[in-house]
């Protein structure tokens, strides 16, 4: 009875989070929505007993992912009103229903869970994290480790795209060279 | 009242509409970063009901995947959106017309 | 003894290909010479081969295997045996002398080297299919003579005329090579075999209904080639070629390749007597058509062709009525003397600078002396005067038809014995005697190269000779071919027909010397004769290709037009644009996805993940559907 209230409170305050993120004009709102609606569902993994996991959404999504949000916010100009032309609204309400719709028939239809069989079962008397941590370093080593790569190539790249003169290598410059170097950059308006 | 994993699975679907509304919707890239993340978290609690209620933890090892997955994404593509920002001066969807045939 | 064969076989084929390397260019002498070379290199090997077939040999190689799938296996076999050495034999000589003389005759032509190369595969088929030990290979010469006919009767491919003729030809040997296929179908359905010899083992243990079919449709095929009624018309259209190729074609051998298929197919039709008696009556009944419309023809070759389909109808009696070798010694001896006519014709021609009509000429044998005498030996030898060629083979095919009791058919041999002799010195007496019509037409005749003269000479010699070679030939063909003697019960009846006939040729030899010899005009289509029935009849050939065109060609012809605008224009190719225009316009109305708007894209990338789901959840339900 606790889960079924829980759940149901999560999901409508989850709904309408993100309702609010999709809908809103106001970046800010958005943001801050999207922040809260993270971390509403992250109850959900708590409730279906991936702890770890909850802790992880928590951990990525509303400390790492929201924060770089928020400076690439702080970064645009985004104080002015998100203008959206709204082309046929009718259109884009409709298209979503319908995917909606469409998954919900396949995942409602029996056969999508009969037909699921374990293959990593949950093992009894051991914790969640002491489960994950088993699983991840047994069977999904690879993944996992393509996933650190992954990481810290997005976080090179991202340095790179982002950050100053990074075309440009100081070891390899002049020195007055590099004390002409025009620190601050003006966005370049006008397109390319 | 037994919450079902089609309980669960209603709800993803729901959020993932509402992300996909968004995706049609948003003109504006940040947005469209947000309604992307709603996506991936959609996914992600249909994966962590499945491993729930199939007893098996491959559900929750493709969620933390997705959430690696959408970690680099934002990186890269916040990276992409400052660079893009640096020579325009706009993040409007619209105005991304290089591409016109 | 093999070498021989191969050298025989394929020394045309390379003269061919010589030739043909130069095909493009223009007139280069030594293409003809190569190729005459060749060609009597090949002649020499077959007359090694004839010595040793005489010695009572007979060579047979298989070079490779053609076709082997499940249980066919057709090999590319090859047999040298008394049948196909004397086709060997009368196809090098002829084609040799042909060849050498086109050197000549082709002097000034443009397609000189295209014509040595048509001509020389000509002959590599025509060896082909003499020499092949089955039916398919048989079959392969067979198109492979066809279509060098073609390319041949054509060869002035920018006259509308020898195109048309051309096609003709082609088309007209189409229709029977059906038949021919048919045959060769049936063989193969019944005996498991194409090989020669054991289709004659297998032949005896069939039902006479198959034989007979089989019969029948070979048959078909031999009518198509050797122009019997029905299909003989393409035969004297394909005059339109140059004359050596008619001299070897036309004459020669091509169209007696249909009788040399029936006497090779011997065993066959020794088993099926009421096909050979139909064969007999058909060959009767083509040998006095053709003459009686080569009676009145004022075309040089056409006359001479029609002449050819006459003696052509003679060797189907002999082969008809059992009498193989002695159709297999007409078809030498015809192949010789008409084939010397046609190269005399050739220098007529060349003379009046391709004048074809005999009443424009007259009085040709002062300027042509060499041409006249060979002409009228020729002449007398086809009219089968004592004691040239002719007269050895012809006289036997009547005794034939004597000795069988086929008293009609000898009857109308005979009849055709005298129409033969009057057509011929006809010509005879209107090209080379009488006043000299050709100066009214400005025309300076003169005497072909004396190397052409020299070159048709060996076809004289054997025109005149060939007759003594009876004895030996005999000996020689009859250890394959069944050995029956004609001879006529009674010395006396003996003696009166031969002195008959030769009485009624001679008499119709004189009458149309009497009657032509002093023609002093040209006729213009005024006179009483002319203008009666029986002229008109024959001078239209019977009506027979106006009915072919108003009966095949003309309904075709309006078929095909309803084919081509209604069914053509309205349906395949309705479709087909219909196809590209539906391209096109969803192209058009669809290109506005491609408008570079990434909101778009992104609206289009959903309604394409939406109609996916769709599909997924129908084709889920569909499969449960099946599945429970």
């Amino acid at each position: 009875m606790f889960e079924a209230i829980a759940f149901y409170l999560f999901a409508a305050l989850t709904i309408v989070m993100f309702t609010i993120t999709v809908m809103t004009s106001q970046a800010l709102y958005a943001i801050t929505a999207m922040a809260a609606g993270m971390i509403f569902i992250s109850a959900f993994f708590f409730i279906l007993g991936a702890d770890f996991l909850g802790a992880i959404q928590i951990i990525v999504y509303t400390g790492a992912v929201m924060a770089l949000y928020a400076f690439g916010m702080m970064f645009f100009d985004t104080t002015r009103d998100v203008v959206e032309k709204r082309t046929n609204p009718q259109i884009v309400f409709v298209l979503g229903v319908l995917a909606a719709v469409m998954v919900v028939a396949i995942f409602v239809a029996p056969i999508v869970s009969n037909n699921i069989q374990a293959l990593y079962p949950i093992q009894e008397g051991v914790g969640n994290s002491q489960a994950v941590g088993m699983v991840l370093f047994t069977k999904y080593l690879v993944p996992f480790e393509l996933a650190a790569v992954m990481l810290l190539v997005s976080m090179i790249g991202g340095i790179i795209l982002a950050g100053k003169k990074m075309d440009k290598s100081l070891t390899l410059m002049a020195e007055e060279d590099i004390s002409t170097m025009d620190d601050g950059f003006e966005p370049q308006a006008g397109g390319h | 009242m037994e919450i079902t994993l089609s309980h669960y699975l209603v709800l993803s679907t729901i959020l993932f509409a509402i992300g996909l509304v968004g995706v049609m919707r948003r003109k504006n890239l940040l947005m469209l970063f947000f309604a992307t993340e709603i996506l991936l978290n959609a996914t992600n609690i249909a994966f962590a009901a499945i491993s729930h209620y199939i007893g098996d933890l491959s559900g929750q090892m493709f969620a933390f995947f997705i959430i690696a997955i959408a970690a680099s994404e934002v990186a890269i593509g916040l990276g992409l959106l400052i660079v893009w920002y640096k020579r325009t001066g706009k993040i409007d969807l619209d105005q991304m017309n290089s591409m016109r045939g | 003894m093999e070498l021989y064969l191969y050298i025989a076989l394929f020394a045309p084929l390379v003269g061919s290909l010589y030739a043909a390397l130069f095909g493009g260019s223009p007139k280069s002498q030594h293409v003809g010479i190569v190729a005459s070379g060749l060609l009597f290199t090949s002649f020499v090997s077959s007359a090694l081969l004839l010595s040793y077939v005489l010695g009572g040999h007979t060579v047979h190689v298989e070079m490779m295997t053609w076709i082997a799938t499940g249980d066919l296996y057709i090999p590319f076999g090859f047999v040298v045996d008394q049948v196909s050495v004397v086709m060997m034999m009368v196809v090098t000589i002829v084609s040799t002398v042909v060849h050498i003389y086109s050197i000549g005759y082709m002097d000034h032509d443009k397609g000189f080297n295209r014509f040595f190369s048509w001509l020389s595969a000509f002959v590599f088929s025509m060896m082909v299919l003499v020499m092949s030990d089955n039916f398919a290979g048989l079959f392969i010469g067979w198109e492979g003579v066809g279509l060098c006919s073609w390319g041949l009767i054509g060869f002035w491919y920018h006259k509308e005329s020898a195109t048309w003729a051309a096609n003709e030809a082609f088309i007209m040997n189409r229709i029977a090579d059906l038949g021919m296929l048919i045959g060769i179908f049936l063989l193969y359905w019944n005996t498991g075999s194409l090989q020669y010899d054991v289709v004659f083992a297998e032949i005896g243990n069939l039902p006479l209904v198959v034989t007979t079919w089989i019969g029948i449709f070979l048959f078909i095929g031999a009518m198509g080639k050797s122009a019997q009624f029905p299909l003989h018309t393409w035969l004297a259209d394909a005059m339109e070629g140059p004359t050596p190729v008619s001299a070897l074609i036309h004459a020669a051998t091509m169209v007696t390749a249909g009788v040399y298929l029936v006497v090779r197919a011997n065993p066959i039709y020794d088993l099926i007597p009421n096909v050979g008696i139909f064969i007999a009556s058909l060959g009767a009944f083509v040998a006095l058509f053709a003459a009686s419309m080569a009676l009145v023809n004022r075309d040089m070759k056409r006359i001479i062709a029609y002449s050819t389909l006459s003696q052509l109808g003679y060797m189907f009696v002999a082969a008809g009525l059992g009498a193989y070798w002695v159709a297999l010694f007409h078809l030498m001896a015809h192949a010789f003397f008409k084939a010397l006519l046609f190269l005399g014709a050739g220098n007529v021609m060349h003379a009046m600078h391709d004048e074809l009509d005999p009443f424009k000429m007259g009085g040709l044998r002062k300027v042509m002396k060499g041409t006249f005498i060979m002409m009228t030996l020729a002449s007398v030898a086809l009219a089968g005067i004592y004691p040239f060629a002719g007269f050895f083979s012809k006289d036997l095919i009547l005794e034939v038809g004597f000795v069988e009791h086929h008293y009609v058919i000898y009857t109308v041999l005979l009849l055709t014995a005298g129409l033969t002799a009057f057509y011929s010195f006809r010509l005879v007496a209107l090209i080379f005697h009488g006043e000299e019509r050709y100066k009214l037409f400005g025309i300076h005749p003169h005497e072909a190269y004396k190397f052409m003269l020299v070159a048709m000479s060996p076809l004289l010699v054997l025109a005149i000779i060939a007759g003594s070679f009876k004895m030996t030939y005999y000996q020689l063909v009859t250890s394959l071919l069944p050995s029956t003697q004609y001879h006529v019960h009674g010395e006396m009846t003996y003696w009166i027909m031969t002195i008959g006939t030769q009485l009624f040729v001679i008499a119709a030899i004189v009458f149309a010397y009497k009657k032509y010899s002093n023609w002093n005009s040209v006729p213009d289509g005024s006179s009483k004769l002319e203008n009666s029935f029986g002229y008109k009849l024959l001078w239209n050939q019977y009506y027979i290709p106006k009915f072919y065109d108003e009966v095949f060609s003309k309904p075709y012809l309006e078929l095909s037009k309803i084919a081509w605008k209604q069914i053509d224009l309205k349906i395949v190719d309705a479709t087909v644009d219909g196809i590209a225009n539906i391209i096109y316009k969803t192209g058009e109305n669809t290109r506005d996805i491609q408008n570079g708007n990434l909101s778009t894209m992104l609206r289009w990338m959903v309604i394409g993940l939406v109609v996916l789901i769709t599909l997924a959840v129908a084709f889920t339900v569909g499969y449960n559907a099946v599945g429970a």
